[in-house]
């Protein structure tokens, strides 16, 4: 089934003299239950590309459907609604409340929702422990290490049961044996609950997680890549393959 | 350069400014219009009487201004180093540039005089503006004439002014001057670091403090409000500290309590936003418990002073009306053992070249009697001794003034007063000033028979009746006995009274006429060489009132200076508060935002932070003041506390308008902080 359906957007910076294509012409599709990850240099356009389907940022031309519903017609509270129930953000710098402990930032995602006090808590508890962060439930962000703080936003992001979920480099602040886990984390959640994921990041060792990469460069789709049947290390040593012609920054972030 | 820097960075810190800049424009037009009240006063056409108030009234201001300078410099001082440490990365900047920390205190002098100038300059133009509406209000409490009153600034109160904030402005900048010298590199680029640490306060620990601190608070206002033993000035001192010290463990204990309680109630912790609000207020409490105390007893100062202030107005002006209810009065006091030389007082007018009675619309004349047989010391009876020992500073020789049953009624009948009617054989005792009427009263209980030129009389009723004869500003009755008329008849005059209302409505000017025929009249007698004028009294209800609104008014302009000056303060420590912590929760908002919080429930929750943050001083400072009001109250003695709510509601207006007008702004200028910068 068809969840995400990208159509030919375009998103342009700066004025006529100096335009800045951030996003020229990228259409692709998503279907309910894929694990999709984009990869690219700093600059590529990745992150731009996430903020319009996310509805943070508005694209110039184009389309993006959700469900069949056109994401770049939304406006004001209807925008607010949709982003509150179709989907779950997981950020680079965790974005955590450091005011709450992690049990009162994911059960925010439900209260803000209007979800009544009992259901939220059982629902809390049970992401917890699908995240494995039952035991840092009561700490507050200052309290956690980078890989606790990373797996509390995550619980955040699927606790409200998106559509669709959206991480912007999620191991970008984090140590390799955290990346992991999280990563591990992610496949789970992909695989046993049928979260749709979609992942940005420039590190190849990220991306093999994923079922599909998808690699941009200069705001445009450079190539695609299917996980199929191969094993995570073969995936990865194909990713090598195609970041090496790439080329740029993105072979050195290895 | 360095200028250019400094105007470009007030401009894009402005909204960190608006506060600093708002508060030092009411700061200079607030003193300015105070220190301008005796160049507006003088301006308006009021009686020399008057003018010798608003001389005092100026005065008092004078010097009321130095403290109200010393609050307004610390404000400032306190304001600045807000700004500053808000800063502490750009100056960091400046200092990886390659900046010396000399030119940073230029950048910063050139900052703090620029806005220094601007702030004075519009707060005195401010000023000006608002000191022609308070000569309104001087008209109204001084009851003068308005016609002579045109547009007036006061140079003099322009000059005190300026030379004021000069000092404080710059006090501040040779502060912010040190603070640079003393800045380390590193802990300026770590300053305002992202995550803040919460901790949750020991709860044990909490209701144990609340329940100390709520006891001593509870001991302190039972030993203000109802303790009735008398008690000296150490006393209050000693209750104040306490409450004081009581008022910032209640802030202390109830930062941490509140936020448990809420968590607790999981229905309402977890609606909305909730949990975020009651994170943002606890933590926001948690770390001004100081200030919130400052703030509370400043508040609670304001609303006893405010309220004390104008039921002390509204005391003076009723009792004026009540105790002047005629216009003019003379009274001849004849020396013992002599008759008079004239009837009454009529007759010596009119025998000296003046109709005194032309001038009257009505008036009555009577005599009052005394028995050198009958002294303080008998009217007491048995209890004499007691008192003798009890008050030894009191005169018990003295004669006791008596006056003639049907005199005292006529005397009433143009007062508007209540008649009285006596039985053969009895008396009414007339005294309204308090402590002499507890002696009398216990003297009339006690069986009251007196002997008044050989006739023995009884009371009529066991205690004083609150009355009086003479025109007078306060209730100062000692004793007056009124007896039936065939008691003193045939006996000699010892006072001889004449009291009435002018023909004319033109009260000044018929006020003046009489006096200045009067004293004709008096040059007679003298030129004749008759003895006797020296014991002349003239009294007139323009000359009381002249005396007792001095003092209302004085204390009305001061409690208005001191109040205005507290809120100011205390509203703005609060918004400069509140308003740093909206510039630095932005990302916390922003995430709200990206989650899919509704703008309304972020606004909403803002409202709420707010309201809850100038609220609970406020709350605290009210209770504070019910109490503190009780003790004032006492104090001033039964006067009654009808004009109370009267008081109260126009010290409330008052409070609503500056510290609710401080509130708003915060919330706007905080809303404006928050918003989404994208939509």
């Amino acid at each position: 089934m068809e969840l995400l359906n990208i159509q030919q957007i375009e998103k342009y910076y700066g004025s006529k003299s100096s335009l800045t294509k951030a996003i020229d012409d990228i259409s692709f599709t998503v279907e309910a239950g894929e694990f999709v990850a984009i990869m690219g240099a700093s600059g590529s356009g990745k992150t731009t590309l996430l903020n319009c389907i996310s509805t943070i940022d508005r694209v110039t031309a184009g389309h993006i459907f959700l469900e069949g519903v056109d994401v770049t017609k939304l406006r004001g509270r209807e925008l607010n609604r949709f982003r509150r129930e179709k989907l779950g953000f997981i950020f680079q710098d965790f974005n955590l409340l450091d005011t709450l402990t992690a049990f009162e930032n994911i059960a925010l995602a439900l209260s803000i929702q209007k979800k009544p006090a009992a259901e939220i808590e059982a629902a809390v508890k049970k992401v917890a422990e699908q995240l494995n962060i039952t035991d840092v439930l009561d700490k507050y962000p200052w309290q956690m290490s980078g890989g606790e703080k990373q797996r509390t936003a995550s619980a955040r992001a699927i606790v409200t049961g998106p559509k669709l979920v959206l991480a912007d480099e999620p191991t970008g602040a984090l140590d390799s044996k955290s990346s992991k886990l999280l990563l591990e984390r992610f496949r789970y959640l992909n695989e046993e609950h049928g979260a749709t994921i979609m992942m940005v990041t420039h590190d190849s060792f990220t991306a093999s997680y994923a079922g599909r990469v998808i690699f941009i460069k200069d705001g445009r789709i450079f190539h695609e890549l299917s996980r199929g049947d191969n094993s995570r290390k073969q995936f990865f040593d194909r990713i090598i393959d195609v970041v090496t012609l790439l080329g740029g920054d993105v072979s050195d972030a290895l | 350069m360095l200028c250019k820097l400094s105007l470009r960075n007030i401009r894009r810190s402005m909204r960190d400014y608006a506060i600093y800049f708002f508060t030092l424009i009411i700061g200079v037009s607030v003193f300015y219009v105070f220190n301008a009240v005796g160049t507006q006063a003088a301006m308006i056409r009021m009686e020399q009487s008057k003018n010798e108030i608003v001389q005092a009234l100026s005065t008092s201001i004078g010097a009321l201004s130095v403290f109200v300078a010393v609050v307004l410099g610390l404000l400032i001082v306190y304001a600045n180093r807000f700004l500053m440490k808000r800063r502490s990365r750009e100056f960091a900047l400046y200092l990886t540039l390659g900046m010396g920390k000399g030119k940073i205190s230029a950048i910063l002098l050139l900052e703090t005089l620029l806005i220094g100038v601007g702030s004075l300059v519009i707060g005195l133009l401010i000023g000006v503006g608002l000191s022609q509406l308070m000569s309104a209000l001087v008209v109204n409490l001084f009851e003068a004439d308005m016609t002579a009153y045109r547009f007036v600034v006061s140079g003099e109160a322009i000059v005190k002014t300026v030379l004021y904030f000069a000092v404080m402005i710059l006090a501040s900048a040779v502060w912010d001057t040190a603070a640079v010298t003393g800045m380390k590199l590193i802990d300026l680029m770590q300053a305002g670091g992202k995550s803040e640490k919460v901790r949750l306060k020991n709860p044990l620990l909490c209701v144990v403090v609340f329940l100390i601190a709520a006891a001593a608070l509870g001991y302190a206002y039972y030993q203000v409000g109802w303790k009735t033993t008398a008690f000296g000035r150490k006393e209050i001192l000693i209750w104040i500290a306490m409450g004081s010290v009581s008022t910032f463990f209640i802030f202390w204990s109830v930062s941490g309590l509140l936020l448990r309680i809420v968590m607790s109630m999981k229905n309402t912790y977890y609606r909305g936003l909730n949990s975020f609000t009651f994170r943002q207020i606890s933590s926001k409490v948690n770390t001004t418990v100081f200030s919130m105390t400052v703030i509370c007893l400043m508040l609670f100062v304001t609303i006893c002073t405010l309220t004390s202030a104008f039921f002390i107005r509204n005391l003076v002006n009723k009792s004026f009306l009540e105790l002047c209810p005629a216009d003019f009065e003379v009274m001849l006091e004849i020396e013992e053992g002599e008759a008079g030389t004239y009837a009454d007082i009529t007759e010596m007018c009119a025998e000296n070249g003046y109709d005194i009675t032309a001038d009257f619309a009505d008036l009555r004349e009577f005599s009052t009697f005394r028995d050198p047989e009958f002294t303080f010391a008998d009217s007491l009876g048995s209890l004499a001794e007691e008192m003798r020992n009890e008050h030894p500073n009191y005169y018990f020789g003295s004669p006791q003034e008596l006056i003639r049953q049907s005199d005292y009624n006529a005397l009433m009948d143009l007062y508007g007063r209540e008649q009285l009617s006596l039985g053969d054989g009895e008396y009414v005792l007339l005294c309204n000033f308090v402590s002499f009427s507890s002696i009398r009263n216990a003297a009339l209980k006690a069986g009251g028979e007196i002997t008044v030129f050989g006739q023995t009389l009884r009371p009529r009723i066991a205690s004083c009746v609150d009355s009086f004869i003479d025109l007078a500003a306060e209730r100062e009755n000692f004793g007056v006995f009124v007896v039936p008329d065939d008691v003193v008849n045939g006996k000699t005059a010892q006072r001889q009274y004449f009291i009435g209302n002018y023909l004319s409505d033109d009260k000044q000017a018929a006020e003046e006429a009489v006096k200045r025929n009067f004293d004709m009249a008096q040059r007679a007698m003298v030129d004749k060489g008759e003895s006797g004028i020296s014991f002349i009294f003239i009294t007139s209800k323009i000359d009381i009132g002249a005396a007792i609104i001095g003092l209302s008014v004085i204390v009305t302009f001061l409690s208005l200076y001191i109040g205005v000056v507290f809120l100011i303060a205390g509203g703005a420590i609060l918004a400069l508060k509140e308003l740093s912590e909206c510039t630095d929760s932005v990302g916390r908002y922003v995430m709200l935002r990206k989650i899919g919080a509704e703008e309304r429930d972020i606004t909403g929750s803002l409202f709420r932070q707010t309201g809850i943050f100038f609220l609970l001083p406020l709350l605290l400072a009210c209770i504070h003041s019910v109490f503190g009001m009780k003790f004032a109250i006492r104090v001033m003695e039964d006067f009654g506390t009808e004009n109370l709510f009267q008081s109260i509601a126009v010290t409330s207006a008052i409070l609503l308008l500056i510290y609710g007008g401080y509130f708003l702004v915060t919330y706007f200028s905080g809303r404006g902080i928050i918003r989404d910068k994208q939509e």
